[in-house]
């Protein structure tokens, strides 16, 4: 504390401000952040502790609930690892080979987060549901993807879908081809180069894109909450059940569950912000610190 | 995450097509493997998941016709939604370049205890779901509330309820954007103003800012995209009462849940259409400003 407040003491420079405007100005930041960032986060706690622990975790006995952190781990267990997947074939294809159009399919794999998240579920509603283009065809055959688990897995890919390749791409992009090339012209196998030579080289990369991309996955709300329906115990993820709680007035109920989702929150912050100190270099350059 | 920089790469593919594309084979000569598989694999993915549903919006608003699109747009109820989601949008984006831009400079110019911690926190709107984010602003913000109590107006169920939640949300897209290029800004510049007799005010005003101009644009109109799409964190708070603090995306899901499709479709497609045409201008203005000033970023 005491150098950091000679550091501020520090005589005149011309590259800096006097030190009533520096005070003023970290001041005025930090109060903005408390005001706006910090406080709903304290309030989440807050709120859910209201009542005392007691309350707080009687919050827990509604089965509702726990099948709601159920189809949410499940909804994360196909979509993290289906985009994923993708993530890895598409930087790939991007990063390691130059070919026509490749802007173009990069622009398009960022798409999705410039959509409205309630318009990615309505794409699948219009697709799936009951007036939807196949609605009839699946009606048919007794299929139900909207107001159902389907409809749910396949809105969180859609909002999901860039976390783990746009961590790849730029990072591969970097890291170019000799190393790939070495290891195939001693011998290696184009999966063996894959396995032993690239991913070992993107691993923290890779760590990183994960868990974002769970982490929203987990939280997503606005599309989530236009296919699934609110069918109480069935088709309710952990976010529409703070929902459901919370339009019932059942606040401390609503805040308890909520604190869950504010802790995986403050779980992702805190291991990403770990893996730009200690692995920064080997991030996307955009992520080093 | 960049509509911005979409356009640009966007930009950048119609170029290069355009001088290379007649003699150019479709793939560079390459000694490693796996290009079909992976860009196959790409493609198909990217079409089933993304493309293919999008594209169902895309058919749908062709088949209600323009004249019936502009029909539904224009509902007294739905331009009072969208006016509401796109003013209050620009608004907390305003605010956020504002202080986005006070914060970068703070994180990067200036060191003290906890600067780390801050600079994370600053994601913490990334990664809190948007849900919890809204109950916590309405349960802050509600009259008898932390703040609601201490003001003598009403902030939750209003629209400057809905406002706080969008600056809520916008705020890192303007600090990611701008941090990277103040760290990058040449110091040298700034000494070299200061001997040539500039105050520190000026040299801030007429050497710095103008260079920090495009990624504060860029990290605008990210929160603004940002906002005018976002729900989760907005009805909680909203209120949500028609004509006064309906935002466009809840019109939407109260079209769905009424199976009505096409008043669906037509909100969203003018949603589309106003950002777009929002995007643009920004993007326009973006690159008069760096012509103007004659550097890149």
């Amino acid at each position: 504390m005491a150098a950091d407040q000679a550091a501020l003491a520090a005589p005149p420079h011309p590259t800096t401000e006097p030190r009533a405007v520096r005070l003023a100005a970290i001041a005025l930041a930090l109060g903005f952040l408390a005001f706006f960032l910090a406080l709903p986060l304290v309030a989440v706690f807050h709120e859910a502790l209201r009542g005392g622990v007691s309350a707080y975790l009687a919050a827990f006995d509604d089965p509702d609930t726990w099948s709601a952190i159920h189809l949410t781990i499940l909804v994360a267990a196909i979509a993290v690892p289906a985009n994923l997947v993708f993530g890895l074939a598409a930087s790939w294809a991007v990063a390691k080979f130059e070919f026509r159009g490749k802007s173009l399919l990069v622009t398009l794999i960022d798409l999705p987060f410039s959509v409205s998240p309630v318009v990615s579920g309505m794409c699948y509603v219009l697709l799936f549901g009951a007036q939807g283009y196949f609605g009839h065809y699946l009606q048919s055959y007794g299929i139900q993807i909207i107001f159902a688990v389907p409809g749910i897995v396949l809105a969180t890919i859609f909002v999901t879908f860039p976390f783990v390749a746009r961590e790849l791409i730029p990072l591969m992009q970097e890291q170019g081809v000799a190393e790939e090339e070495a290891a195939l012209s001693l011998g290696a196998g184009g999966w063996r180069t894959f396995w032993s030579v690239t991913l070992p080289n993107v691993r923290w990369a890779l760590l990183y894109g994960v868990l974002l991309c769970n982490a929203r996955a987990m939280g997503e709300f606005g599309a989530v909450s236009v296919v699934s329906g609110h069918l109480r115990g069935l088709t309710n993820t952990v976010p529409l059940q703070v929902e459901i709680l919370y339009n019932d007035y059942n606040f401390i109920a609503a805040f308890a569950v909520a604190s869950l989702l504010a802790c995986l929150g403050l779980v992702t912050l805190g291991v990403k912000s770990a893996l730009e100190w200690r692995y920064g270099d080997e991030l996307a350059s955009g992520r080093r610190h | 995450m960049s509509v911005m920089a979409s356009s640009e790469f966007g930009g950048t593919a119609v170029s290069r097509v355009a001088t290379r594309a007649p003699r150019r084979p479709f793939r560079a000569p390459s000694a490693l493997p796996g290009f079909g598989l992976a860009y196959g694999f790409t493609w198909l993915y990217l079409g089933l998941i993304i493309l293919i549903p999008l594209g169902a919006v895309v058919l749908w608003a062709g088949s209600l016709g323009p004249a019936r699109l502009l029909a539904i747009a224009t509902e007294p109820r739905t331009l009072a939604a969208l006016k509401l989601s796109f003013g209050l949008s620009l608004a907390a984006a305003a605010l956020n370049a504002v202080f986005g831009l006070l914060l970068a400079w703070v994180l990067t110019r200036y060191d003290f205890p906890g600067r780390r911690l801050v600079d994370a926190a600053v994601d913490l709107p990334f990664a809190l779901p948007t849900a919890v984010a809204g109950i916590a602003l309405s349960a802050i913000y509600a009259p008898n509330g932390w703040v609601g109590a201490l003001v003598p107006f009403k902030i939750a169920y209003t629209p400057l309820g809905v406002f706080v939640a969008l600056v809520f949300i916008g705020l890192p897209f303007v600090v990611r954007t701008v941090q990277p290029v103040l760290a990058d800004v040449d110091q040298a510049l700034e000494e070299a103003a200061a001997t040539l007799g500039a105050g520190r005010a000026r040299t801030v005003f007429s050497v710095v800012l103008p260079i920090l101009g495009p990624a504060l644009l860029t990290g605008f109109a990210l929160a603004f995209a940002r906002a005018v799409g976002e729900y989760g964190s907005v009805i909680f708070i909203a209120g949500n009462i028609p004509y006064v603090s309906e935002i466009a995306p809840l019109l939407i899901v109260m079209r769905l849940e009424e199976f009505d499709y096409a008043g669906a479709t037509a909100i969203a497609t003018a949603m589309l259409a106003l950002s777009f045409a929002i995007l643009l201008l920004v993007n326009l203005i973006e690159a008069w400003s760096r012509r103007r000033l004659g550097h890149g970023r």
